[in-house]
């Protein structure tokens, strides 16, 4: 019963979606109120709807009804409740329900708080979004139907995958869902403004809190994939540049390319081209980013084949939003008109390069993606995937790109000179200077020193540009200074918050990729081994039992120049109904660094194998990246750029 | 309706890359890339796995038809084809030279210690040396070699017994019958 008002659910958000994709844009062509009205009532029927059917097929799947296929497949009684419920996003069909519904989610948010968009703008990009509806819940409802019946029906389910029953994985794809679909917002909003032919400052400011909220969502959706992966995998890496993680890397440049092209867009009306190509693509490497984790193309090309249906309709989705998005550019790009100019020490400069980087790193990461597709197109010629691919291509981007982030906020729009920044950047040489001379004196790195140095270099102009703001130490007066600093838009903050992210974040990144220590061996209780100046001992193994594994918890004590500064505990689990084994790594979270240990396999004979890891401030890159989050969400909430909108 | 470069660059640049892709799915991707079949085998000096000081290289393959098997310990789907791989070595079907790539020496070991070790030798491949000459796509993958050291056949995913049967041991025999 409640599967099927799920069922039905649906059909009446496609059908409801259908209208909203042609009724709004036919008014908003005809100038009819009425019908552009509708856009904001279908936007919110849907909401409900999605809602209620996604409701359903939660409730199916916490009473573990196995009368329903998919709960059967990723379900058991014996999971504990948060899995049950987090089982109902963990597959294909489920997921996919996720999305139209946090689809619905931004749909509904636009007549809830966009009231003061111009009406004719507003039904346009609502019905882009039921266009976006239509696909995906057709695309649920012909291929991936998450509410099929099963018969007769089984006593228990399959799913209790002991890997897969983690906090991380559970919470994980809707924070990368609310990034991925608020880009549909961008898109949406990009072609209403090609076919009204109105792309302009106002428009820019409109768009900007979409993109920022999207953008930081997106930002803790792949950070929180990277801390999985650190503490679950169990190797201690924390970024593997592996397909899945880069698809959901790629819209993120875009989108932080984009969030900065609508800073141009909207004080100086210049750029406008560019904002509008890089919403589109936004959206489409979202698109790129759901599929590829839950269409496999890319881990294996082999599911093409198995489910030929899904495939061809994703492809064809895909075409159709982004070919249609760029069909639009070309017949309207000639309305967009071309803002003042500015030259190339201007901050509209600073911005286009930014731009212009933040687009190389994208390709760069997507060629080192996607080449086995278009390598086996084109044969001859190999490229290498994986690391080295990524530091030697990657890497020197960001560099750059870090280099000209130092300067850019500091430089005045429209004109500026090299001479007004020669004695920052004097300065900044000597920073870079001291402390990539202190750094190489500790760590014995160039590279490792010379990155260091750049990230203080960066942290520096960014504190220089955010002083400048508030008149720091120019008027003397210390009360002045304090008055401006209580004064700044948001957005002074979150420019703030955002780049010390990215400094501290670089810290974290070359800390870990120069001096993290790692060492395995076989060890008998009261053995040792010394990492990084760290020695581990191991003190204890102690079998136990819990309600569905046995375990093996060993003790290793960590002490440094004879003083304790540990006890880890990492335990081996073996799942014997699944014939499993597991590994909860021991992990010592500090400041400075991180002590990681896992214990394999062994007995008290032969020993145990013992890996032992030092991770320098690698906690720094999340915090870093949390902080780049915190900044999106600060910035929304800047006020003074909603107040000259309404001026 | 007017059409400027400028409006028209992007699409272009999106249907050139729609159509590589478009060539590329096309491409049954376990059917043989022309580029690397009836050339010899990269010339390589890599560690074994399972004796840092020693290395391998192509005189390994001196007058046998071999099976050249990349794998991971990282890679699920190497989980799924070990099983067959084991029961080839238990009927010494063909000797197997294995090649652990973009792993560690520890996670290989442990890897092959859990499910058993089918291969003669374990060549090591953390930075993907012999795997980027090989243009290897992804684990696991499979190449045959012939008596001569000559790569004869590419095969990509897991083997099952099935496509051990009926596809790669027909080709296997022929090649023995080589002279």
């Amino acid at each position: 019963m409640i599967a099927e008002i799920g069922q039905i659910a649906l059909i009446l958000a496609f059908l409801i979606a259908v209208a909203q994709s042609v009724l709004p844009m036919v008014g908003a062509h005809k100038a009819d109120a009425r019908l552009m009205a509708f856009g904001d009532k279908a936007a919110l029927a849907q909401f409900i709807l999605l809602g209620v059917s996604f409701i359903a097929l939660t409730i199916v799947f916490v009473q573990s009804d196995f009368s329903v296929k998919l709960v059967t497949v990723n379900s058991h009684t014996d999971k504990p409740l948060l899995y049950k419920i987090s089982g109902v996003w963990g597959n294909h069909e489920g997921s996919m329900l996720l999305w139209v519904l946090i689809l619905g989610i931004y749909g509904a948010l636009v007549p809830i708080y966009g009231k003061n968009l111009p009406a004719g703008l507003k039904a346009r990009a609502l019905s882009v979004q039921g266009m976006i509806s239509v696909g995906f819940l057709g695309f649920i409802l012909f291929t991936s139907n998450p509410f099929l019946r099963l018969n007769p029906v089984p006593i228990n389910g399959q799913g209790l995958n002991p890997l897969l029953q983690d906090p991380g994985l559970a919470f994980h794809p809707p924070f990368l869902y609310l990034g991925y679909v608020g880009f549909s917002m961008a898109f949406s909003f990009s072609v209403a403004a090609l076919i009204e032919g109105r792309v302009d400052a106002v428009w820019a400011r409109w768009l900007r809190p979409w993109v920022l909220l999207a953008w930081s969502f997106l930002t803790i959706g792949i950070t929180m994939g990277s801390i999985w992966a650190y503490y679950e995998l169990g190797w201690g890496g924390w970024w593997m540049w592996d397909p899945v993680e880069n698809v959901s890397f790629l819209p993120w440049l875009v989108g932080t390319a984009l969030l900065h092209s609508i800073l141009v867009l909207g004080k100086r009306h210049a750029m406008a081209h560019w904002t509008i190509l890089l919403g589109i693509t936004a959206f489409s490497l979202s698109l790129v980013g759901t599929f590829v984790v839950r269409s496999g193309v890319l881990t294996s090309v082999h599911s093409f084949a198995v489910d030929p249906a899904r495939g061809v309709y994703i492809l064809a989705l895909l075409l159709l939003a982004t070919g249609g998005g760029l069909v639009m550019f070309a017949l309207r790009a000639h309305t967009l008109r071309g803002g003042p100019g500015f030259t190339l020490v201007s901050k509209e400069g600073g911005l286009l390069l930014n731009n212009l980087l933040l687009v190389t790193a994208t390709f760069t990461v997507f060629l080192g993606t996607f080449y086995p597709l278009l390598i086996e197109a084109f044969t001859d010629g190999k490229i290498s995937v994986g690391e080295p691919y990524f530091d030697r291509t990657f890497a020197p981007v960001m560099i750059v790109l870090i280099a000209f982030m130092g300067v850019g906020p500091l430089v005045k729009w429209r004109k500026d000179s090299w001479q007004s920044l020669r004695p920052h950047l004097l300065k900044s040489l000597l920073l870079v200077l001291v402390i990539s001379g202190l750094t190489w004196w500790l760590g014995k790195s160039v590279l490792g020193a010379l990155s260091i140095g750049v990230a203080a270099y960066l942290a520096y102009s960014t504190l220089v540009a955010f002083g400048r703001k508030i008149k720091f130490g120019q008027t003397g007066s210390m009360a002045g200074s304090m008055k401006l600093l209580r004064a700044q838009p948001a957005a002074v903050w979150g420019f703030l918050l955002g780049h010390m992210g990215i400094a501290i974040c670089v810290v974290g990144i070359t800390a870990m990729s120069v001096w993290a220590g790692d060492s395995a061996k076989v060890m008998k209780l009261g053995e040792s081994m010394t990492v990084s100046g760290y020695e581990f001992t191991l003190t204890n193994m102690t079998p136990g039992a819990e309600r569905n594994f046995q375990k093996m918890v060993g003790e290793v004590e960590v002490t440094k120049q004879g003083r304790k500064v540990a006890t880890l505990k990492s335990a081996r689990r073996f799942y014997q109904v699944r014939d499993m084994i597991t590994t909860e790594a021991g992990i010592q979270v500090r400041p400075m660094r991180n002590l990681y240990v896992g214990v394999g396999e062994g007995d008290a004979e032969k020993g145990w194998v013992v890996r032992a890891y030092v991770h320098p401030m690698v906690n720094w890159i999340w915090l870093g990246a949390l902080m780049i989050a915190l900044a999106g969400f600060v910035s929304i909430l800047d006020r003074g750029q909603k107040r000259e909108v309404s001026s | 309706m007017k059409l400027t470069w400028k409006g028209i660059i992007p699409l272009v640049v999106f249907l050139a890359l729609g159509i590589a892709f478009a060539i590329g799915l096309t491409k049954d991707p376990s059917k043989l890339p022309s580029q690397m079949i009836n050339r010899p085998f990269p010339d390589f000096s890599l560690p074994d796995l399972l004796d840092m000081d020693a290395t391998i290289d192509q005189s390994y393959f001196d007058g046998q038809v071999t099976l050249v098997n990349i794998f991971g310990s990282w890679c699920v789907a190497c989980d799924q084809e070990h099983p067959v791989l084991m029961k080839l070595a238990r009927n010494n079907e063909i000797p197997i030279l294995g090649v652990d790539w973009r792993d560690t020496v520890e996670k290989g070991r442990r890897w092959l210690a859990r499910g058993g070790n089918p291969y003669t030798r374990v060549v090591f491949d953390a930075d993907s040396m012999l795997a980027i000459d090989l243009g290897v796509t992804g684990a696991p993958e499979s190449f045959i070699v012939d008596k001569q050291g000559n790569i004869r056949y590419k095969f990509i995913g897991p083997i099952s017994e099935k496509i051990w049967r009926d596809e790669l041991k027909p080709f296997v025999l022929m090649l023995e019958a080589e002279q």
